[in-house]
Order: C-alpha cells, then structure tokens, then sequence
C-alpha cells in the first residue's frame, strides 16, 4: 500500500477521534446552556495570555508527568494500575510525615529523604495489587480502584487525627490539614513569582531515565515482554508474576513521588482534595503519549493546560470543573477507538478500496494483509 | 442497645442496600456472560442517579406522584441503554481493549452527571423517594417480615430479577446465544449466530439494569443525588460477578454480604461503638479486596471474557 496513502489514512482517524471526542464534549456543553465554541477557545486561548498562566501550565504538568511515567511502565507490562489517586494519596502521607519529623535537617538531605519516603510509600501500596494479581489472580484494576477508596479514607483519617495542624485544634477550626512544613523541605522555585519549582526538572529526568529502563536495561526488556505476551515470556524463561509486581511497585513509587513532589512544590502541608484527579488524568496523559516518555512530556503540558483552562472556565464561564471529566472520559475511548483502527490492515485496505469505488483514488494493489 | 435487636436491624437495613449492588452487578453478568467486560459500570451508575432522580427533584411540588418516580426509573435505564451503546461501539464494533475503554467510560458517565448536576441542581436537597410498602399478611409475620417484607417495591421487583435472571440465561434461546458467544464466539459464529449483534443485545440489557440500579440509589436508598453519591458501588458490582461465579444465586449471595457489611457499619456508629469513622467506610472495600483473593476465579469464568471478536482474524 502506498506509503502516503497510510499516512493520510492514519491522520483522518486520528482526525475523525478528535473530532468524536469534541463533539460528545460540546454537546454536554450545550445542555447545560453554555457555549462550546467560547469554552474550547477560553481553554486554549486563557492559560497562554500571561508569563503565570504558562508556568500554572507546567506545575500541573509536574505530577501528570510522573504518574504518566509509572502509569506507562505498569501499562507496557501488561497491569492496569488505575490506583494512582490512591498511591499518590500515600505519598503525600508519607512525605510529609518525614519532612514533619526533621525539620532540622540541611535543605539538601530533607528533600531527597521526604521525596524518597513518598516514593517509597506508594510503591508499597501500589505494590499490594501486584502481589495480589501475582500470588491470586486478583483482576488489578478492581484491587487498585478499592485501594484508592480505602487511600482516601486513611488520609482523611491521618489528617484528622494524628497528622493534624495543632493550631487547628487549638483555634477549634479543625480543617482537617497538616502544619506547614520548615522551609528546608521546600522546592526552589524555577520562576520568580509564580509556583513552578524544580519539581519540574526532576519529573523531566526521571522520562530520560523511564526511556532508559524500558529500552535500554534487561528488567525493562522483561517487563514490555511479560507485557506483550506472557505465555512467550513464560517459555522464554522470564518470571512474569515477579515482574508484574516490580512494574506495579515503579508505577506506584511515580505516583508516591508525585504526591511528594505536589507537597514540598507547591502547598507545603498535606491538605485534603490536593490531588483533584491527577491519578485518573494521567492515564489519560499516558495513553494519549503513546506510553513513551517522548509522547508523555508533550501530552502532559497539553493536559496541563486543559486543567488550567477547565479552572477558568469555571470562573469566567460558570462551566463546573467537572467538565474536564467528560473531556477526559471521551478522550479515552476515541484514543483506544482509534488505536484498533490504526492496526488493523483489513480496515486500512477497505478504506482505500472504498476510495477507489468512489473514483477518488487509485486501487490499492491486492496485498496480503493480516498475521 | 442489646444484641438482638442490633442484629434485627442490620438485617432489616442489608436487604434494602443490596438492591443496588443486586441490579447493577446481575445486568453486568450478561455482559461478561456474552464475552464483554464493562468496567463502566460506575458511570452508567451514576447517570442513572442523576437522571433517576431529575424528575422527583423537578416534581417536588407534588402533582406528578409516582409517576415521577417511574419516569425517573425509565430515564435511567434509557441513559443505561445509551451509555451501553457507545461502549459497544467502542469495545464491540472498534474492538478497543475492553479494561481502558470501560475507564473512559466510568469517567464519563460521572463527570457528565456531576456537570449535570452541578449546573441544574447545584447543592444537595433531598426529595421524597419512593415510599416502603409493606407485603399484606406477609409483612406482619414476626421479625421476617421486617426484614424481608417491609420495603420499597423495587426492592421485591430486585429479587424476583434474581429467578428471572436465572431462567433468562439458562433456558431461553436468547440465554444460550449468550453464553455461546462469552464462551466460543468462533463456534457460535459458525452456527450462525451474529455473534456482535447479540454482545449488543447483551450490553444494552447490562446498562438498563446498571442504570434501574443508579436510580435507586437515588429514589430509594439516599433519596438525594451527590456527585459521589455511587462511591465505588460500580466497581463493587464487578467484583460481585467473579465472586458470584456469573451465577445469578451467587451474584445475590455477593450482594446481600456486601450490603450486611455496609449495614454493620452503620450499626456500630449508630451504636456508639467507639471506632473510627474512616475505617468503618473502608470495610466493605477492603471486603472486596479480600472475597476476590479467596475466591479466584477457576475455569468456570466464560472463556472468551475480555477478548474481542473478529471474524477476518485468523487464530
């Protein structure tokens, strides 16, 4: 099949997806009264009017970016982590517990240890559904969407009771939140004036390094096999059970570091509603990036900027937050419609000799397609 | 608060929660029954709540009574029928991995009832629901007929679905086309059964009864629609159908223990057992965690769940 024939035959899919994910968009747009079209445009054109708008873009980025890294890793090795939500949760829970716990320590020791701590955190809770699936067959995205309701219930808890600010006690307040932790424990920030912090330049590395471990190491070439195909891992002498659960504990450290990140980035104190969907937006973030770190960064600053634009939509608009749920809902779908439209060469070639009928191309020669 | 009577009413307060959980999880075996595993649950869930609940919200001033509610009911499991629909042109049609696009549609369905909700309700108000009505004669037999005779009427309608169910799948033609393609579509394709037409036959009765089971979330157990009103339940009733063993008996089973569980909890912060809240809310999650542990699924799951059907593919 001619080559530019498959190129435009992959673009109008991709075109055609797109164009199904907006139009589902915008006409729940239209229900509830709002224009589409003044929506879509405050979206694009709001986050970019100014120098914070830009970097509001970046610091939602940040934790999309990591947990879309270990979200990539869980997914290539064939276990759906949907529990990031919760394994970020945990990470915050953890981190803050150290940075709480050592406030004396030099800036450069007190951030890595309490980063370290979140990571560490949620790879143990991510790591619960790999032994699940692993020892008893336990269907992962079940286990790890009841781990992010019982995640979420433990925070409250922790924040509640033994994590929370005395001084909210002390005022009879109670908002359920930590103290504000020693500034050692803070991230720099990268722009003055505006909450970008290095967290930034961590999440970029750790891509470098997820594009290293998954082409360029053995652990990697072993997890993408067990992913591929387990039963010719298997006979290829590759213990897939074990690597299910060294992808679910990379997929949950990312998410735990994430939440670390978000707490010594940008709120410096655990407090509750601090992740507002970023475990479910970066699967989306992931799919969206192709599962590869090149595609992740980019998706991610695009989702970022949809998350801003979301928010000032509700300002501006009275559009509810909500909204970017269903943006995201549909995005998935037409992505994972696309995808097996774009493997598929029977459909290809029906779509060219379909053209060819109509008189609007040349036939495509008779080949041999399929496995 | 003694013993008895606790019990008593964690009985007479489990049966009507499991109703619910019931409709959903035994719409979602016909699903996996024909092949098709839909995670979006959750979000049909709670477009049925939204929807389920409009019509009472809007008819608050009383002229339209009950009918109301059956309006509420119809909307949601049409909105059921729909959302079913997109997802098995998505998962059936496309062929698209059937675990990612059931995400995509549980986040959905609940961001487009959470906008919906946002915007033409705004804040939590209850309405009146639909109101219990006690069996004759049945309902005055001593403890029995508190616990299982004294309710809404979607509650009997949610356990007669259970025989129902049964006979639907184990002895009608539609029944056995059904599992003929959860099983081996390849050999039921080659007897001629349109093996997609009948996994959309299948889905769409799965998002009817997850929907009828939103709606009464709403109408009948809460009585109020929350964003967060489903809470998981969705995810819960596709627990239930590997831990039922996609038997309609054992779907129930899985049901009314997970509801006990809830009920339990309940019991206790009602009871002044000090324990903290937060833990008492994670238990039937955590429940759910542990039945799917023990209760793996052998061979008697329908072998073709999660794979989709192409009959150009050789394999």
């Amino acid at each position: 099949m001619p080559r530019r024939f498959a190129l435009a035959y992959a673009a109008s899919v991709i075109a055609l997806a797109a164009a199904g994910a907006v139009a589902v968009t915008a006409a729940v747009l239209k229900v509830i009264g709002a224009s589409p079209w003044t929506t879509f445009a405050v979206i694009v054109t709001g986050p970019l009017q100014d120098v914070f708008g830009v970097t509001e873009i970046l610091v939602r980025a940040v934790p999309l970016i990591l947990v879309a890294l270990g979200v990539a890793i869980s997914f290539r090795s064939g276990i759906l982590n949907i529990g990031a939500e919760g394994q970020i949760l945990v990470g915050i829970l953890c981190t803050t517990a150290v940075a709480l716990r050592l406030p004396g320590l030099p800036h450069y020791a007190l951030v890595p240890l309490s980063l370290g701590a979140g990571a560490v955190g949620g790879a143990l809770w991510g790591g619960i559904a790999g032994v699940l699936r692993a020892r008893f067959d336990v269907n992962e995205i079940l286990s790890t969407v009841m781990l992010n309701y019982i995640a979420a219930q433990l925070y409250t808890f922790v924040l509640r009771g033994p994590m929370i600010d005395p001084a909210e006690l002390m005022t009879g307040s109670g908002t359920p939140q930590s103290m504000r932790l020693a500034r050692g424990a803070w991230l720099d920030r990268l722009v003055p004036g505006s909450r970008l912090h290095t967290g930034l330049l961590l999440a970029l590395a750790l891509a470098a390094l997820v594009w290293v471990l998954l082409w360029r190491t053995t652990l990697g070439f072993r997890m993408r096999a067990a992913g591929a195909g387990s039963k010719a891992a298997r006979y290829a002498g590759i213990h897939v059970e074990r690597s299910l659960v060294v992808a679910m504990l990379f997929a949950g450290g990312f998410a735990g570091l994430a939440g670390g990140v978000e707490v010594l980035g940008v709120h410096h104190r655990a407090i509750e509603a601090i992740s507002s969907g970023y475990g479910f937006a970066a699967i989306v973030v992931a799919l969206f990036g192709g599962l590869h770190p090149a595609g992740i960064v980019p998706s991610a600053i695009f989702f970022g900027q949809l998350l801003v634009g979301a928010d000032m939509t509700q300002r501006s608009a009275g559009v509810p937050a909500n909204m970017v749920l269903v943006l995201q809902g549909a995005i998935i779908l037409a992505i994972v419609s696309a995808r097996m439209y774009l493997n598929n060469p029977y459909a290809r070639q029906r779509a060219a000799s379909a053209l060819a009928r109509l008189g609007l191309g040349r036939a495509a020669p008779a080949e041999e397609a399929g496995p | 608060m003694n013993a008895g009577r606790m019990a008593y009413d964690i009985l007479s307060l489990g049966v009507p929660f499991s109703v619910a959980l019931l409709l959903a999880a035994l719409g979602e075996m016909f699903n996996q029954r024909a092949g098709v595993f839909n995670l979006g649950c959750e979000g049909i869930m709670a477009m049925g709540a939204y929807l389920g609940f409009l019509p009472a919200y809007l008819a608050r001033s009383g002229s339209l009574g009950p009918w109301a509610n059956l309006l509420g009911f119809a909307l949601a499991a049409a909105a059921g029928v729909l959302l079913a629909l997109l997802f098995a042109l998505v998962t059936v049609t496309f062929r698209a991995p059937q675990g990612i696009a059931g995400i995509g549609l549980q986040m959905l369905g609940v961001g487009v009832a959470g906008t919906l909700f946002r915007h033409f309700i705004g804040g939590v108000t209850g309405v009146e629901g639909v109101a219990a009505w006690p069996v004759p004669v049945l309902s005055r037999i001593p403890l029995l007929g508190g616990i299982l005779f004294n309710h809404n009427p979607v509650v009997y309608a949610a356990f007669l679905a259970v025989p129902a169910s049964w006979y639907l799948l184990y002895r009608t033609p539609w029944g056995l086309r059904v599992r003929a393609v959860g099983t081996h579509p390849r050999a039921a394709d080659t007897m001629g059964i349109h093996v997609n037409r009948v996994r959309y036959q299948a889905l769409m009765l799965g998002g009817a009864m997850g929907g009828l089971g939103g709606a009464y979330l709403s109408l009948c157990q809460a009585k109020m629609f929350a964003d967060d009103l489903v809470a998981g339940r969705g995810f819960i009733a596709v627990a239930l159908v590997y831990f039922g063993r996609w038997s309609p008996w054992g779907i129930m089973g899985g049901a009314l223990l997970f509801s006990l569980a809830q009920a339990f909890q309940l019991a206790i912060q009602v009871g002044g057992i000090r324990f903290p809240y937060e833990f008492a809310v994670m238990l039937p999650y955590a429940l759910v965690i542990v039945v799917l542990a023990v209760a793996r699924s052998r061979t008697l799951g329908p072998t073709a769940l999660g794979k989709p059907f192409n009959r150009e593919m050789r394999v």
